[in-house]
């Protein structure tokens, strides 16, 4: 770890730097130390990127070391080269931490303290070398994914440009193999011939990981060029247009893709199009109208539960209609219980918002799951044997046909939302959001404005459980936990607040990347929760952010900058 | 007033209906007779136990509240990763049969373990999650402890898995005293007595000490505070630590009582006791108290009382149910609490 040269005269600043280089690894390396932990790592080792050469949780590893080392260089002062050191530094002491652990586990069995910390762990760790030349090996691949990281953060623009699509591809075309490989066999001729090149049974070849790196990183090479060549002199290219264009080519793929990729996507895109539907409505609930609803899920069980009674071939039946029936009965049911849920909470502000809504949403939980309600909503054991949805002779029975009307309805209701948005309703829930008193004394309807919030988001919610009932033929209180709204309210934060792309983008990131890994299972909560931490701390607005929002944020950090107790907002001044 | 015309009939009816409930149920069970004078104990009994450790975590919310304004909706969680220290101490100890035969110096360790991971956690999550939003306004600080909740929850569950482990249940716990007739079980006993004590401990700290007397400063006017010369930030990590301490000893407690830990424990209890703390007015010290033993009580007696009367088939299973009735009505009709006028100017 002491190979960092102090330059003779830097002796004096260089102190800080280097404490800021160890912290930075520190930081990075408790990082790792967590996720190996919580067993992230090693759930994550058991898919490869490059079959024999390079698993995921080691590109994980190398990635947290890699980073502390492009952020130990980002931070110093100094010339490019001391920069460079200060990565390599970063990245070893990132991986000191997971040695300490690795010497630990090595040493005492903490097994039956933590599960994660297996015998499989340590081989992974040290490379299944032993403790001495593996834990070595460990530090220096740190010290040398800290160097790179460190490298490609001072190195010029056009390699930045190259070297991260390459990489992100490479991930990508590894970690997702069995879905690509499994698309591209449809083909005969070229398409498969280039298959077989590019991957083997189990996964990429190494010679397939290098050209596909090359070629994407020529590629992305090839898009920077082409964009600097354009005349200086051109108008700039409209923003705006320019997302909107992306937006409609990732809609189009969307909505194309099940077709030709198979039931299993079909089935992953569905649930993300249930989501999408219910990040549209708590989005008109917490991105306009600024009500942080965490009982959003007693409306999609709302809508199940109708779906359900009113459709079911079991006892439980109270009609038999059919789906399309049923369907706008549960929708219009959601929203007389959304108006029910917002009458009592109309007074209510802010986080005790939150607190009052999360204890309606468990009432409705706890209700379907009691004995008491049990001969109508049939308790623990729910309600079986829903039909699939019909058309003529034609039962909707795949997923894929599933999903076509999970993305029907999602069309209807993102053009009703958008509509909304900047309809005279959307401005007054904006106008609430910001302040309520000032709403209200703009002469705003205030009990109106917010009971329109709760039933038009609870709409969307019950459409959604409507559709979520005759995927599964069946509905259970287990499906309704508070982790459903989270999940929602996850999506729409990463998403951006109050944005409809947003929503799309952060359904797509939350709930559709996860399902693909599929044993990534439970620790998609993890994730959900650090990524509620990281998003408010980095990026509140979003990754997707509405205009209206991201203006209003920036212009609020100016106003905060100035003064911190004079922001005019709804919630405690402090 | 006159414009809420509907919503006021609305909320009226609630109230209505709620009282409705009570009234009813309480007549109709006592008609009724099915519980003897000695299940009544029971259940006040059982009552004041869970109170006495909602309270405790109810603490936690309040200080927490009062110095920041911040509704730290991790704290359950906390409470839980002092249950689950105090497992990896108690199981051992237990199998050894150490803490059958010396219960003192057993529980000491115990708790002692329970506290110190609750209290670095509490200091842990308040430095890096909340610390960076001191100055930030609306939901954000709020959605970032809600973040913090589940960040917390799941790294119990991936680090020592999602099963439910039995809590370790010596026989001087199952022990019980006669008291006039009536069967005092030693575990409630024990976990009132230490739950007062400890509370009482923490009045002291905050009525008496100097540090106490700053934390109090910084939840009446926290900028005149600063500007008094009181380091906000030292007065914020006294808090965190306080509530982590009495987190610590309510998650054990809590698993002693209900003999069990597992990851979501304490999201329940959490948000039942910040439910507490609302009830007693946040912000006020003794109004978490207050609250904490009021909701174990009405959470433990009424589903007999209330819903026993009106033929609810099962009704303990409606136990979270009432809690969380409280919960809203105190948040809908009462959010300046029995005894938190001052904070209520201030939320206006």
């Amino acid at each position: 770890m002491s190979g960092v040269h102090t330059p003779p005269g830097l002796a004096a600043p260089i102190h800080p730097i280097l404490r800021r280089a160890v912290l930075t690894g520190l930081a990075f390396g408790a990082g790792a130390v967590h996720l190996t932990v919580v067993g992230v790592v090693l759930m994550l080792h058991q898919r490869w990127i490059v079959v024999g050469t390079l698993s995921l949780g080691e590109a994980t590893l190398l990635a947290i070391a890699a980073g502390a080392g492009a952020m130990a260089a980002a931070n110093a002062g100094t010339a490019a080269g001391a920069r460079i050191m200060l990565g390599l530094l970063a990245g070893a002491v990132a991986a000191a931490p997971l040695a300490a652990l690795a010497v630990l586990i090595d040493l005492v069995s903490l097994r039956a303290i933590f599960i994660a910390l297996s015998p499989d762990l340590l081989a992974m760790l040290t490379l299944g070398l032993g403790p001495a030349t593996g834990i070595a090996l460990l530090i220096a691949g740190g010290a040398g994914a800290g160097l790179l990281g460190a490298a490609l953060q001072q190195s010029p623009r056009a390699v930045i440009r190259a070297v991260l699509p390459g990489a992100t591809a490479v991930v990508v075309a590894g970690v997702f193999q069995e879905l690509i490989q499994l698309m591209l066999q449809q083909y005969e001729g070229v398409v498969n011939d280039v298959r077989a090149f590019l991957y083997s049974w189990e996964g990429l070849n190494p010679a397939g990981a290098i050209t596909i790196f090359a070629v994407t990183a020529l590629l992305g090479e090839a898009v920077g060029l082409r964009r600097r060549r354009r005349p200086a002199h051109a108008p700039p290219r409209d923003p705006r247009r320019a997302r909107m264009m992306r937006a409609g080519i990732a809609l189009l793929v969307l909505a194309v893709l099940p077709a030709f990729a198979g039931s299993y996507i079909g089935q992953v895109l569905m649930l993300v199009g249930l989501y999408i539907l219910m990040g549209m409505g708590l989005n008109l609930e917490i991105g306009l109208a600024g009500l942080l609803d965490l009982g959003f899920v007693a409306f999609f069980a709302v809508g199940a539960y109708t779906t359900a009674l009113l459709t079911t071939e079991s006892a439980h039946a109270l009609l038999h209609l059919s789906y399309w029936l049923a369907m706008p009965v549960a929708v219009l049911l959601s929203i007389l219980v959304g108006v029910l849920f917002g009458l009592p909470v109309l007074g209510v502000r802010g986080d005790y918002l939150a607190v009052a809504t999360l204890g309606l949403g468990e009432i409705v939980r706890v209700i379907v799951q009691s004995d008491f309600a049990a001969p109508l909503l049939g308790g623990a054991q729910g309600i079986l044997e829903i039909p699939k949805p019909r058309i003529g002779p034609y039962v909707l029975g795949s997923p894929v046909a599933l999903f076509y009307v999970t993305l029907a309805a999602a069309g209807v209701a993102a053009f009703v939302a958008w509509r909304l948005e900047n309809s005279r309703l959307g401005r007054a829930w904006m106008a609430l959001r910001d302040d309520e008193d000032v709403a209200q004394a703009l002469g705003i309807n205030l009990i109106q404005c917010k009971l329109l919030a709760y039933g038009l988001g609870a709409a969307f919610a019950g459409l959604a459980g409507s559709i979520f009932a005759t995927m599964l033929t069946s509905v259970y209180p287990s499906s309704f936990q508070l982790l459903i709204s989270i999940n929602v309210l996850a999506l729409i934060i990463v998403g951006g607040m109050g944005s409809l792309p947003g929503v799309v983008l952060g359904a797509v990131a939350l709930i559709g990347l996860p399902e693909l890994l599929r044993e990534f299972g439970e620790y998609r909560y993890l994730f959900y929760g650090a990524v509620l931490i990281v998003m408010m701390r980095l990026r509140p607005e979003g990754l997707w952010p509405s205009d209206v929002r991201q203006r209003e944020l920036h212009a609020r950090d100016e106003t905060l900058a100035l003064d911190a107790g004079s922001d005019p907002l709804p919630v405690q001044p402090r | 007033m006159a414009r809420m015309g509907a919503v006021d009939v609305a909320l009226w009816g609630m109230r209505i209906g709620v009282v409705l409930v009570v009234v009813v149920g309480t007549i109709g069970t006592l008609i009724k007779g099915r519980y003897t004078a000695a299940q009544w104990f029971d259940f006040v009994m059982f009552g004041l136990t869970i109170g006495s450790i909602y309270a405790q975590i109810a603490l936690g919310y309040t200080m927490v509240y009062g110095v920041l304004r911040l509704i730290n909706f991790a704290h359950g969680d906390i409470v839980m990763t002092g249950a689950f220290a105090g497992y990896f101490v108690a199981a051992p100890l237990d199998r050894s049969g150490f803490l059958q035969n010396h219960p003192v110096p057993g529980m000491v360790a115990i708790l002692v373990v329970a506290i110190a991971t609750s209290t670095t956690i509490a200091l842990l999550t308040e430095r890096i999650a909340y610390r960076p939003f001191r100055r930030v306004v609306g939901l954000a600080p709020l959605i970032c402890a809600i973040g913090v909740s589940f960040f917390l929850e799941q790294t119990f569950r991936g680090a020592f898995g999602s099963a439910v482990k039995s809590y370790p249940s010596p026989e001087w716990q199952r022990a019980s005293f006669n008291v006039i007739g009536f069967n005092v079980p030693g575990i409630d006993v024990l976990v009132i007595g230490l739950a007062l004590l400890f509370m009482l401990v923490l009045y002291l700290v905050v009525q008496r000490t100097r540090m106490g007397k700053a934390m109090r400063a910084v939840a009446e006017d926290g900028e005149a505070a600063a500007l008094m010369g009181i380091d906000v930030n030292k007065v914020v990590v006294f808090t965190f630590t306080l509530g982590g301490v009495m987190a610590g000893i309510a998650g054990v407690f809590y698993a002693f009582v209900y003999k069990q830990v597992y990851f979501f424990m304490g999201f329940t209890p959490g948000i039942k006791a910040f439910g507490a703390a609302v009830l007693g007015g946040i912000g006020s010290i003794p109004g978490a108290m207050l609250g904490g033993f009021f909701l174990g009580l009405v959470e433990s007696v009424g589903p007999s009382l209330f819903l026993d009367g009106i033929g609810i088939p099962a009704p303990y299973q409606l136990r979270d149910l009432i809690a969380f009735t409280l919960l809203i009505m105190v948040l809908i009709f009462r959010p300046q609490g029995i005894l938190g006028e001052r904070m209520a100017k201030k939320r206006a």
